[in-house]
C-alpha cells in the first residue's frame, strides 16, 4: 500500500470509529432519555437522565472529532439528524427498546462493561485526539457500571419475579452482543496502528466482568458459544428507523433553519 | 418528632439523609434527603441527586431514623445556659491599645 | 366563647412568632399550618413531577443536540425539585408514598399549565420563557416563607432555575430571527400559552380562598394579583423585543407603570382543574404507569436490602 492510499485509509479509519462512538452515545442516550418520569422512583428518573446527558455529551464529542477528520464542514447537528439508517454505525444493542427496568439495566451493563474496557485501553491510545475524549468518557463510564452493575445484583438477587424478568432480559439481548465485538472496516488497521484495542481484547475483558456480575446477580454463565455464534450480525434491527424518524424529523422539515 | 420516620413507606423504602461536603476543607453539610431500600443505593442516589452541579467532593448518608433529635422543648434548658457565659468570647476581655498580636 | 379566644391568642402568638424567624419541623405549630403547609409543599412537588411530561416529550425530538443536552438536563431538574419539595415536606410527618397516592387519586392537585400540551417546538421555548418565568416570579419569594425546610429547598430550586428561564427565551429569541416558519411556530405559541400562564397565579385576589391566612403564616408573601402584574411588567418588554405580539395588545398604564392585561377566561379555568383540560388524563395515566410499573423494582430492591441486612447479621 502507497503512503498516500494508506493515509487516506486511515483517515477514513478514524472518521468511522470516531462515528462509531459518537452513535453508540447519541442512541443509547436517546433510549435511555425516554426513561425520564417513567422510572419506579424519582431518584432513579434523575440517575438514569444523567447517564443519558454523559452519553450525549461524549457523543457529541465524538461526532464533532469525526466531522473535523472528515474535513468536509459537518458538524455534529448535520451527522446526527442528516444521515439515513445506513450511516449509522452503532451496535444494535444500543438500539434495542428500552422494554421494562431490567431489560434497560441488563443493555446498560452488558454496554458499559464493554465501553469501560474500551476507553480504558483508547485512553493510552497512540492517537492524542482518541485518548483524550477516552480519559473524559471513562471517568463517566465508570460510574456507569458502578450503577448498572448494582441493580445487576439487586434485580438478580431481589424477588423471583425480578430475577425471573432479569434473566428474559438476558435471553433478549445476549444475542446482541457479538455485535459489539465484529471488527468494522478500518479498525483493524487501526489496531494494527495502536489506535485501538483490538476486538480480541475487548471481548475477553468484556466476558470476565460480564461473568462476574452474572455470578453475583444470581444469573447463569452467559453462553460464550451462543454470542459468537453469528458474528455475522453487525447490523441494524427494524428500531433504529423509528428513533431516527422521531429524532431527525424537526430538522429536516426546516433543513435550512437554526435552532 | 421521630414518630413519623416509623411510619410505613412504599415498598419498604426507607428516607435517607444526605450531607455533602461541597469541596475538601469544609464540612459536610446537610442539604436534604433520598428514599432508598439501603445505604449503598442512597449513597447512589445522593449522588446523582445532590450533585448535578459539581457541589460535590464527598456524600454522607443516614438513615433518618438513626438521627437522634434534640425536643424543641429542651430547647430552654440545652441552649439558653451559654447565654450568660460571655467570658467565652473573645471581646469579652479588655485589651490594652498598645498591647499587639493578643 | 372562652375556647375561641384561647384559640385566638395561640394563633396571635404564633404569628408573631413567625414575624420573628423561621418554624423548623420540631417546632410547636398549629394544625392548620401543618396541614396546609403540606398541601402547598405536595401540590408544587407534584406540578414538578407533572410538568415533566410537556417537556419530556420533545427531548427525542429536539431539533440540535445542544438544545436536546439542554432541555434533558432541565426536566431533570424538574424532577430533582420534585424530589427537594416532597423531601420537605415529609419532614411534617407525610411520605412520598402517601402523598404519590394522593396525586393518583385526584385528591391532590397541580399546576393547571401543565394540562396544556406542548405541540411545537416552540412551546418548549414558551414554557421555559413563559411557565419557568411565572414560576421564578412565584417562587422567589418563597425562599424567605415561614418554614425552613420550604424555604431551603426553595433557595435550592431558584438557584437551578435561573437557567430554565433563559434557555427558553433563547429558544425563542433563535425562532423569532429565524425562517418565516419559525416566527410563526413562536407567535402561535405565545398565543396559546399567554392565557394560561397567567392563570398559573391563581384566582383574582376577592376570590382567593386561602390566601390571608396563609399570608398571615408566611407561607405566601404576595397577592396573587400583585405576583400576575409583576410577571405581565417583566414579559411585555421581553415579547416586544423577540418582536412578538402579546394577546390583548397590553397596554402601559402611565401612572404606575403596569401593563394592562386580560381579561381571564376563569370558568375554563375552573374547568381545568376539574380535570377537563386537553392533557389532564394523559399526565394521570403517564404517572399511574410509572408507579405500577414500578411496583416490582421497589420490591426487588427492598428484599434484596433485607436479605444483605440479614447476611451481615448471621
Amino acid at each position: 500500500m502507497s503512503s498516500i492510499s494508506e493515509k487516506i485509509s486511515l483517515r477514513r479509519a478514524r472518521f468511522d470509529f470516531a462515528l462509531r462512538m459518537g452513535d453508540n452515545g447519541l442512541i443509547l442516550s436517546h433510549r435511555l432519555s425516554q426513561w425520564l418520569g417513567r422510572a419506579h422512583a424519582i431518584e432513579e428518573d434523575i440517575a438514569l437522565a444523567n447517564i443519558a446527558l454523559d452519553l450525549l455529551g461524549q457523543a457529541r464529542l465524538w461526532l464533532s472529532l469525526a466531522g473535523r477528520i472528515e474535513g468536509r464542514g459537518r458538524g455534529e447537528d448535520a451527522l446526527a439528524f442528516f444521515r439515513g439508517e445506513s450511516d449509522f454505525r452503532h451496535f444494535a444493542l444500543a438500539e434495542q427498546p428500552n422494554g421494562d427496568f431490567a431489560r434497560t439495566i441488563m443493555r446498560q451493563f452488558l454496554f458499559d462493561a464493554r465501553q469501560l474496557a474500551l476507553l480504558e485501553k483508547l485512553g493510552e491510545s497512540a492517537d492524542k485526539e482518541f485518548a483524550a475524549l477516552a480519559a473524559k468518557g471513562a471517568k463517566e463510564t465508570s460510574y456507569h457500571i458502578r450503577h448498572s452493575a448494582a441493580w445487576m445484583r439487586r434485580l438478580g438477587c431481589g424477588t423471583a419475579e425480578s430475577n425471573r424478568r432479569l434473566k428474559e432480559a438476558a435471553e433478549e439481548l445476549l444475542r446482541f452482543c457479538g455485535g459489539m465485538f465484529c471488527e468494522e472496516r478500518g479498525e483493524e488497521l487501526l489496531a494494527r496502528r495502536g489506535v485501538i484495542p483490538s476486538a480480541d481484547i475487548l471481548r475477553a475483558q468484556w466476558q470476565s466482568t460480564v461473568e462476574q456480575v452474572f455470578a453475583e446477580s444470581d444469573l447463569p454463565p452467559p453462553d460464550a458459544k451462543a454470542i459468537d455464534s453469528r458474528p455475522s450480525f453487525c447490523g441494524h434491527t427494524e428500531h433504529l428507523g423509528y428513533i431516527l424518524a422521531e429524532m431527525q424529523s424537526l430538522p429536516r422539515l426546516h433543513p435550512q433553519a437554526k435552532w | 418528632m421521630k414518630k413519623k420516620q416509623k411510619q410505613k413507606r412504599g415498598g419498604g423504602e426507607q428516607l435517607f439523609e444526605v450531607f455533602v461536603r461541597p469541596r475538601a476543607g469544609l464540612g459536610h453539610r446537610h442539604v436534604g434527603s433520598v428514599c432508598a431500600a439501603d445505604a449503598e443505593m442512597a449513597l447512589l442516589h445522593a449522588r446523582d441527586c445532590f450533585t448535578r452541579r459539581m457541589e460535590g467532593a464527598s456524600i454522607w448518608v443516614v438513615p433518618s431514623s438513626s438521627v437522634t433529635v434534640s425536643a424543641p422543648g429542651d430547647k430552654e434548658s440545652f441552649f439558653e445556659p451559654a447565654a450568660d457565659k460571655t467570658y467565652r468570647h473573645s471581646g469579652f476581655y479588655r485589651v490594652p491599645g498598645d498591647v499587639k498580636h493578643l | 366563647m372562652r375556647k375561641k379566644n384561647a384559640a385566638d391568642a395561640a394563633d396571635a402568638a404564633f404569628c408573631a412568632r413567625v414575624a420573628e424567624g423561621f418554624v423548623e419541623p420540631g417546632d410547636a405549630m398549629p394544625d392548620g399550618y401543618r396541614a396546609t403547609l403540606i398541601r402547598q409543599m405536595s401540590q408544587h412537588a407534584h406540578s414538578e413531577i407533572v410538568g415533566m411530561e410537556p417537556e419530556g416529550n420533545w427531548i427525542t425530538r429536539a431539533p440540535s443536540l445542544r438544545r436536546k443536552a439542554i432541555l434533558l438536563a432541565k426536566v431533570q431538574d424538574e424532577a430533582g425539585h420534585g424530589l427537594y419539595l416532597y423531601g420537605a415536606a415529609e419532614t411534617l410527618g407525610t411520605t412520598r408514598a402517601e402523598m404519590t397516592r394522593q396525586l393518583l387519586a385526584g385528591e391532590a392537585k397541580y399546576s393547571s399549565i401543565f394540562n396544556y400540551p406542548a405541540l411545537t417546538w416552540a412551546d418548549i421555548g414558551a414554557i421555559g420563557w413563559l411557565v419557568d418565568g411565572a414560576a421564578i416570579i412565584n417562587q422567589v419569594p418563597l425562599c424567605r416563607c415561614s418554614f425552613g425546610p420550604y424555604a431551603r429547598a426553595m433557595q435550592r430550586i431558584c438557584k437551578e432555575e435561573s437557567f430554565h428561564q433563559r434557555q427558553g427565551f433563547e429558544i425563542m429569541l433563535a425562532l423569532a430571527r429565524g425562517e418565516k416558519a419559525q416566527r410563526e411556530m413562536a407567535q402561535n405559541s405565545l398565543n396559546r400559552w399567554w392565557e394560561p400562564t397567567l392563570m398559573m397565579f391563581g384566582p383574582p385576589d376577592g376570590e382567593s380562598r386561602h390566601s390571608a391566612q396563609s399570608m398571615r403564616w408566611k407561607i405566601k408573601l404576595h397577592s396573587n394579583d400583585e405576583l400576575r402584574q409583576r410577571f405581565v411588567n417583566m414579559i411585555v418588554p421581553q415579547a416586544r423585543y423577540l418582536k412578538l405580539r402579546v394577546p390583548g395588545s397590553p397596554k402601559k398604564d402611565r401612572r404606575t407603570g403596569d401593563y394592562s392585561y386580560g381579561p381571564i377566561n376563569w370558568e375554563e379555568f375552573r374547568n381545568v382543574i376539574a380535570g377537563n383540560g386537553p392533557c389532564n388524563r394523559d399526565r394521570l395515566r403517564a404517572r399511574k404507569k410509572a408507579e405500577e410499573d414500578g411496583k416490582w423494582v421497589r420490591e426487588a430492591s427492598a428484599a434484596f436490602a433485607k436479605k444483605h441486612l440479614e447476611r451481615r447479621a448471621a
